[in-house]
């Protein structure tokens, strides 16, 4: 029987949790693969927290330190931001009140990129969370697939949809998100009409933005989800109401009690 | 024109689909090992009749462990989730820790702690293995409970 290996890492002001399922004789590996991770996981957190007046993106928002100056990585985000921004009509931005914040990108990025470094180093088979951000790969078990909880967002701890499958990412953007609050960048409150939105798709960098702007969007989120190709979402309202693109339950599963209009 | 479809959602829909999942992966979550918070945990599978219960765990009846989640922040006040674990079932999860600083926090503590224990339950036998979610006491709440699974 193949081994389980779990690790829990609190960073970046949450918790990430891994679960890993090496092959058998993998055991050496899936060492080395945990520490690489972590180790990214803390440089992210050292480069990119804008709660860290050190950080090289806390100098670069200050005009302390000049892009080039930067790691590579941080032109590589702020490009990733500005791709996002546009691909959003405005809705996703790295700038928060005025400052730079590319927050939003950089957890899903970050988790992302942790998978493909657990791939390199041959571990094929795993999932990653990062404070409610997940990222699986290949399988938990050579005949299951991975099955991801979505929580609640008006009652706590219960669950709303399951989202099941191989190499798949699922992020949920909602009212109470930690950290930065999501403003509507348009108006510089906070969105209304939506509780959260869940999205799923093959790239969590870009999973996680789509979240985020399509509850900034509020309830113009549902037409802008349904025709974006390589989405799909599920959201439920702030009156306590679900709605879902219409490949969503491919993916994962939904209220069974429907009323069609 | 595309159609839209809107739904009530409840737990009740929620644990419905959720024993749907079960039947769609009946493999069970393997148990076993020993964890600790903040590290690596190995755990070998084994057969019903070999799973031994863990010896860093405490103990109550035979069998059955007690696992800690990390204590989390969230807005309104520490979370901290403890889960009891016999075989290869969470038999129960008790907050240890909820905010109950003011009149709202305390709200949200007796609400969420009952549904919390029953879901986090049906996410066992769903055989969940992530929650992916967005709110505050939750997040935490999620938080903690997920790194005492991850202890398991």
């Amino acid at each position: 029987m193949e081994p389980v290996v779990r690790h829990v890492e609190p960073v970046m002001g949450t918790v990430f949790s891994f679960d890993l399922r090496p092959r058998t004789g993998q055991r050496s590996s899936v060492d080395e693969a945990i520490r690489k991770a972590v180790a990214w996981l803390h440089w992210v957190d050292a480069t990119f927290s804008t709660y860290r007046p050190d950080s090289q993106i806390s100098r670069l928002g200050r005009g302390e330190l000049r892009i080039e100056a930067c790691d590579p990585r941080v032109a590589e985000v702020l490009e990733l931001c500005e791709v996002e921004h546009a691909a959003s009509g405005g809705y996703f931005s790295s700038i928060v009140a005025g400052r730079l914040d590319p927050s939003g990108l950089v957890k899903g990025w970050s988790i992302e990129l942790a998978s493909r470094l657990l791939t390199a180093h041959g571990i094929t088979h795993h999932a990653v969370n990062g404070g409610g951000d997940v990222r699986v790969a290949g399988r938990p078990t050579p005949d299951t697939e991975w099955q991801i909880g979505v929580a609640h967002p008006l009652q706590p701890g219960a669950l709303t949809s399951v989202v099941s499958g191989t190499d798949f990412a699922v992020a949920t953007s909602g009212t109470a998100e930690r950290g930065a609050h999501v403003l509507d960048p348009f108006t510089g409150q906070p969105p209304t009409g939506l509780a959260s939105v869940t999205v799923v798709g093959a790239d969590l960098t870009r999973v996680d933005c789509v979240a985020t702007a399509a509850f900034a969007m509020g309830e113009q989120a549902q037409p802008w989800l349904e025709q974006l190709d390589g989405f799909e979402a599920y959201a439920v309202t702030d009156t306590g109401m679900a709605w879902w693109t219409s490949g969503y339950p491919t993916y994962g599963s939904v209220p069974s009690e429907l009323a069609t209009s | 024109m595309r159609r839209v479809l809107f739904a009530v959602v409840s737990t009740v829909v929620g644990l419905v689909a959720l024993l749907g999942f079960k039947t769609h992966a009946p493999e069970a979550l393997a148990l076993g090992g020993t964890g600790t918070t903040g590290g690596t945990t190995t755990t070998t599978p084994k057969t019903a009749a070999s799973a031994a219960p863990s010896t860093a765990a405490s103990k109550a009846a035979s069998g059955t462990r007690t696992l800690t989640g990390s204590s989390i922040d969230t807005r309104y006040g520490a979370v901290q989730v403890e889960i009891k674990v016999s075989g290869k079932t969470i038999t129960a999860v008790n907050a240890v820790a909820l905010p109950d600083q003011d009149g709202h926090s305390a709200q949200i503590s007796q609400y969420c702690a009952p549904i919390l224990s029953q879901e986090a339950m049906s996410a066992q036998s769903a055989q969940i293995q992530m929650i992916s979610g967005a709110t505050f006491t939750s997040d935490g709440y999620i938080q903690s409970l997920q790194s005492a699974i991850d202890q398991i």
